[in-house]
């Protein structure tokens, strides 16, 4: 079973709140993906308050665990103070830690990242980095008392499924017993069954099923590709070779003339 | 006095941050507050004496990713 910063994970797909018709259809989603974690934010509200409370009771009635983001900060302070703040109101040491450094491409600050990590893990936090698949970086995550790790596969938003391979896999064999859960560019079950395949741990979408035509449907196709990712890597896969293999056995075959 | 609640200006009459927030409205317990930077617990908002020219961010919970 997965574990995530000591505790027991049951489904390896993390689900985020956002963008779906309806608080109604976010509900079922929620339900049909039987995820236990689903990620929430923090923002401005002028209107007493009353609509995030409302939102936040829903959630906390589907009785899953919240990891709260920092998304859209764009600097160390921002990110910590932000932070801090989902902690007094999600009561909970988890944080998906988000530092943007580019508008266009929402890639992280990595060195602020990295940064903010250290901050917040010296104040009790239990990070979550939303980082790359950069290798040093990752070691430096680490370094900052990070447990989990959070690449990217692809751009936030963008649907592009895993777009280097190669880095994902460097990833998952240069730490094997690090937590390492793709967050961020899965477009298709297939991109999630994909970087399962290579060994990661977990996936964590948001747009991939509140954009769907029919988001509840959307959210048992992932968690069903996502679990196929996961026995296939388990159970051993072929590589693939270059030249054909007869799957039937050719011994004892008849020669006619 | 002039604060700067969730980046527009506004004239209140809360001393407090507590009074403030019941000055807006806010209700219930899902909301953080930070004044100037730095958070403000929940615990505190009554000791909290606010200043001319103060920032305040009251935050609530929302959808994210």
């Amino acid at each position: 079973m997965l574990e995530l910063y000591g505790t027991q994970i049951t489904s390896r797909l993390l689900l985020g709140t956002a963008r779906y018709p309806s608080p109604a259809v976010l509900a079922a989603a929620v339900k049909r993906s039987q995820t236990g974690i689903a990620t929430v934010s923090l923002r401005r509200e002028t209107a007493g308050g009353r609509n995030g409370g409302t939102f936040f009771e829903m959630i906390r009635e589907l009785g899953v665990r919240v990891l709260p983001n920092t998304a859209g900060c764009h600097g160390v302070s921002e990110a910590v103070l932000t932070a801090k703040m989902a902690r007094e109101v999600f009561r909970t040491n988890w944080i998906k830690l988000e530092v943007i450094g580019n508008h266009d491409t929402l890639q992280p600050d990595v060195f602020a990242l990295v940064e903010a990590a250290r901050i917040l893990t010296d104040d009790g936090f239990e990070v979550f980095p939303y980082t790359t698949d950069d290798l040093i970086v990752a070691e430096r995550l680490l370094e900052a008392g990070c447990k989990v790790l959070m690449p990217w596969c692809a751009p936030i938003g963008t649907a592009a499924g895993p777009l280097n391979l190669s880095a994902l896999r460097s990833m998952r064999a240069h730490f094997p017993e690090v937590p390492l859960v793709v967050d961020a560019g899965i477009g298709r079950p297939s991109h999630a069954a994909t970087v399962m395949e290579l060994g990661f741990d977990a996936v964590l979408l948001n747009t991939a099923v509140a954009g769907a035509g029919d988001p509840v449907a959307m959210a048992e196709a992932f968690a069903k590709a996502i679990d196929a990712g996961r026995q296939a890597y388990g159970a051993g896969m072929l590589e693939p070779r270059d030249m054909a293999v007869p799957s039937t056995p050719v011994i004892g075959k008849p020669v006619f003339a | 006095m002039r604060l700067i609640i969730n980046g527009e200006a506004q004239i209140v009459e809360a001393t407090t941050l507590s009074q403030l927030l019941t000055a807006l409205e806010y209700e219930g317990e899902w909301l953080a507050t930070a004044v100037n930077g730095e958070l403000v617990h929940s615990e505190e908002r009554g000791d909290h004496i606010l200043t001319d020219d103060d920032r305040i961010e009251i935050l609530t919970p929302m959808q994210g990713g």
